[in-house]
C-alpha cells in the first residue's frame, strides 16, 4: 500500500505502558483523524511514526517503507507538523523553509520554486519576508504546513496542529488538510476535538493506549453525533 | 551539490545566524578569557614562576603561558553552550526537525558539531587579534598551523557537549553539570599552570590533568602555535573526540528512546 500502515506498536515509559498493540491502515489520499482524549498516547504514537523514538515491537510502513529497515526512504516520504511550533523564531518564513528543504537535500532553484509553490499553495508568499517571530498563530502553523509539503510527500502526519488557534485559524488549517487529502496526500490528523473530523473521513479512536474503534466517522457516530459517541466510548459521560 | 553538503552549508549558516542573533554570547564569549589574560595573569604574574619548557624556547610571561589555555577556553565553553542550545531546541521541538530529517543521524549531529565548532575558531581568533594587541603575539606562522588544532580541539570539545545534551533531559540541569564538567575540566589542566607545577604540590592532582583530555587539547594549540608538532596530545585529543562521538551518536539513537521520554 502507498498510504500509511502501523501493526502491533507497543510502547512503554518505565512501567506505564503508553501503547498497547495498535494497529490501523490509512489509505493513499484519505484524510484519517486520530481522536482521543489527552494522554489517550497520541503523541507517543506520533514519536514512534516519526522515528524520534522505536517502539521494542511492531511495525510501521510509510508510503510502502518499512521505518525500521528504510528509515531514510519512509522519512523521505513523510510531512509532518508537529504540535509545538519547530519555526526558528529569528528567521524569516523564507529562510525557515530554505533551511528545511536543504535538510532533505535541496537546494538553489529547486528549492526555490518548491517553497515559492508551497507559499502559494498555503496564501503566504506575501508573507515569505516577514521573520517568524512577527506571525500570528494562525500565520505560523499554515507556515508549518507549507514546510511539510516542501519535499512533496506522499504521508502528512500532523499533531494537534489547531492547539491554541483561534477558531477562525482552526478552519482554515483543517480546510486545507482536507484539500490536501483530495489533491492524493495520505493525511493522519490526530485531535481531541471532533468538529474537526468530517463525516466521511476515516477515524481512529485511541483512549489510555489501546485503539477503542476504527472506520468512518460517520459510521462510528451513528445514530449520535461524533461528539456524543466520542463521550460515551471513552466513558467522559455519566 | 549533493544533499549532505547542502545540509553541511545549511546547519552551519544556520548556527552562524543564530550567533549574530546573539551578539552578547559574542561579548561574553571574548570577555571571559580577556579577564583571564588581562587582569588574573597580570595578578598572578609575579606568583608563578615559569621554566623553560617545550615549545617554549626562552623564559616567557605569564600572559604568554596563558593563552592557549585560553583558546581552550573558549572552545570549551563554546562546546557546552552549543550543548546547552541543543537542550533547548528539543525542549523548544526544533531539534525534532533535524532527527526527522531522511539523512542519517550521524551526519546531521556531524553537521551541528562542524557548525559551533567553525562558530569557536572564529571567536578564538577574535582573541588572539586582542592578545595581540595589548602585546602578547605568537610566530606569525602559528596563527596559521593553529587552525587545524583548534579544529581538532574543537570537535572533541562539541561532542563532549552533544553527549551531555543526550544525557540531560531539561534545562534546569544543565547548571549543575556545567559546574561538574567546564570548572573540573579547566583548572585540572595544563590551561593555567604546567603540569610539572601540579606535580609539585600533589601527584594525584598531576595524574589526573594528565588524563584530562582538555590538557592535551590545550597542549596541542599551546604546539600548534610555536610550529611545534605534539603527537602525544593530537593522539590523545582524536581518541577522545572517537569516544564522545561514539557516545554522542548512541545518546541520539532513537532505538535508545532518550529523545521521546518525557519530561
Amino acid at each position: 500500500m502507498t498510504g500509511l500502515r502501523a501493526h502491533d506498536l507497543s510502547f512503554a515509559y518505565g512501567a506505564k505502558k503508553a501503547l498497547e498493540e495498535v494497529s490501523f491502515e490509512v489509505g493513499a489520499g484519505r484524510f484519517c483523524a486520530l481522536l482521543g482524549p489527552n494522554g489517550a498516547g497520541k503523541s507517543t504514537l506520533f514519536g514512534l511514526l516519526t522515528r524520534l523514538f522505536m517502539a521494542p515491537r511492531g511495525s510501521i510502513e510509510i508510503a510502502g517503507h518499512d521505518l525500521a529497515r528504510a528509515p531514510r526512504a519512509a522519512l523521505a516520504e513523510l510531512g509532518i507538523v508537529f504540535q509545538q511550533s519547530t519555526l526558528d523564531l529569528d528567521l524569516t518564513v523564507r529562510q525557515n523553509l530554505s533551511y528545511f528543504a536543504a535538510l532533505h537535500g535541496l537546494s538553489g532553484r529547486t528549492a526555490a520554486t518548491r517553497i515559492d509553490a508551497a507559499l502559494d499553495q498555503l496564501e503566504m508568499r506575501d508573507r515569505a519576508g516577514e521573520k517568524a517571530r512577527a506571525l500570528n498563530g494562525g500565520h505560523r502553523r499554515r507556515t508549518e504546513l507549507a514546510r511539510a509539503l516542501l519535499h512533496d510527500p506522499a504521508v502528512l502526519l500532523l499533531d494537534e496542529p489547531t492547539v491554541g488557534l483561534d477558531a477562525a485559524a482552526r478552519a482554515s488549517i483543517t480546510l486545507h488538510a482536507h484539500r490536501l487529502a483530495e489533491d492524493g496526500k495520505t493525511i493522519l490528523w490526530a485531535t481531541h476535538l471532533t468538529d474537526e473530523v468530517a463525516p466521511g473521513d476515516d477515524l481512529v479512536i485511541l483512549h489510555r493506549a489501546r485503539i477503542l474503534t476504527r472506520g468512518k466517522a460517520r459510521d462510528i457516530a451513528g445514530d449520535m453525533t461524533l461528539h456524543e459517541r466520542f463521550l460515551t466510548l471513552t466513558g467522559a459521560v455519566a | 551539490m549533493t544533499a549532505y553538503l547542502t545540509s553541511l552549508r545549511a546547519i552551519v549558516l544556520r548556527e552562524a545566524l543564530r550567533f549574530i542573533h546573539q551578539r552578547e554570547r559574542f561579548i561574553a564569549a571574548l570577555v571571559r578569557p580577556l579577564v583571564w589574560l588581562l587582569v588574573f595573569a597580570a595578578g598572578f604574574r609575579a606568583a608563578l614562576g615559569l621554566s623553560i619548557i617545550p615549545p617554549y624556547q626562552t623564559y616567557i610571561t605569564y600572559e604568554t603561558y596563558i593563552v592557549p589555555g585560553l583558546c581552550g577556553m573558549i572552545l570549551l565553553f563554546n562546546g557546552m553552550q552549543s550543548s546547552l542550545s541543543l537542550v533547548y531546541d528539543r525542549e523548544m521541538g526544533s531539534m525534532k526537525l533535524l532527527l526527522t530529517s531522511p539523512l542519517p543521524r550521524g551526519w546531521l549531529l556531524f553537521c551541528k558539531l562542524a557548525g559551533s565548532t567553525i562558530i569557536s575558531i572564529l571567536q578564538v581568533y577574535a582573541f588572539l587579534a586582542i592578545a595581540a594587541a595589548f602585546g602578547i603575539t605568537m610566530p606569525g606562522w602559528g596563527y596559521v598551523a593553529v587552525l587545524p588544532a583548534l579544529l581538532v580541539a574543537g570537535l572533541m570539545l562539541g561532542a563532549l557537549g552533544l553527549v551531555l545534551s543526550s544525557l540531560i533531559k531539561q534545562l534546569e540541569n544543565f547548571a549543575g553539570v556545567m559546574n561538574f564538567v567546564i570548572f573540573p575540566m579547566f583548572f585540572l589542566s595544563s590551561a593555567l599552570y604546567p603540569l610539572w607545577k601540579m606535580a609539585e604540590s600533589s601527584e594525584l592532582l598531576h595524574d589526573i590533568c594528565a588524563v584530562n583530555p582538555f590538557t592535551h587539547a590545550v597542549e596541542l594549540i599551546r604546539f600548534a602555535l610555536y610550529l611545534q608538532f605534539n603527537g602525544a596530545a593530537l593522539g590523545w585529543t582524536c581518541l577522545a573526540a572517537l569516544v564522545f562521538t561514539g557516545a554522542a551518536l548512541l545518546g541520539y539513537d532513537p532505538a535508545r528512546t532518550r529523545m521521546g521520554r518525557k519530561t
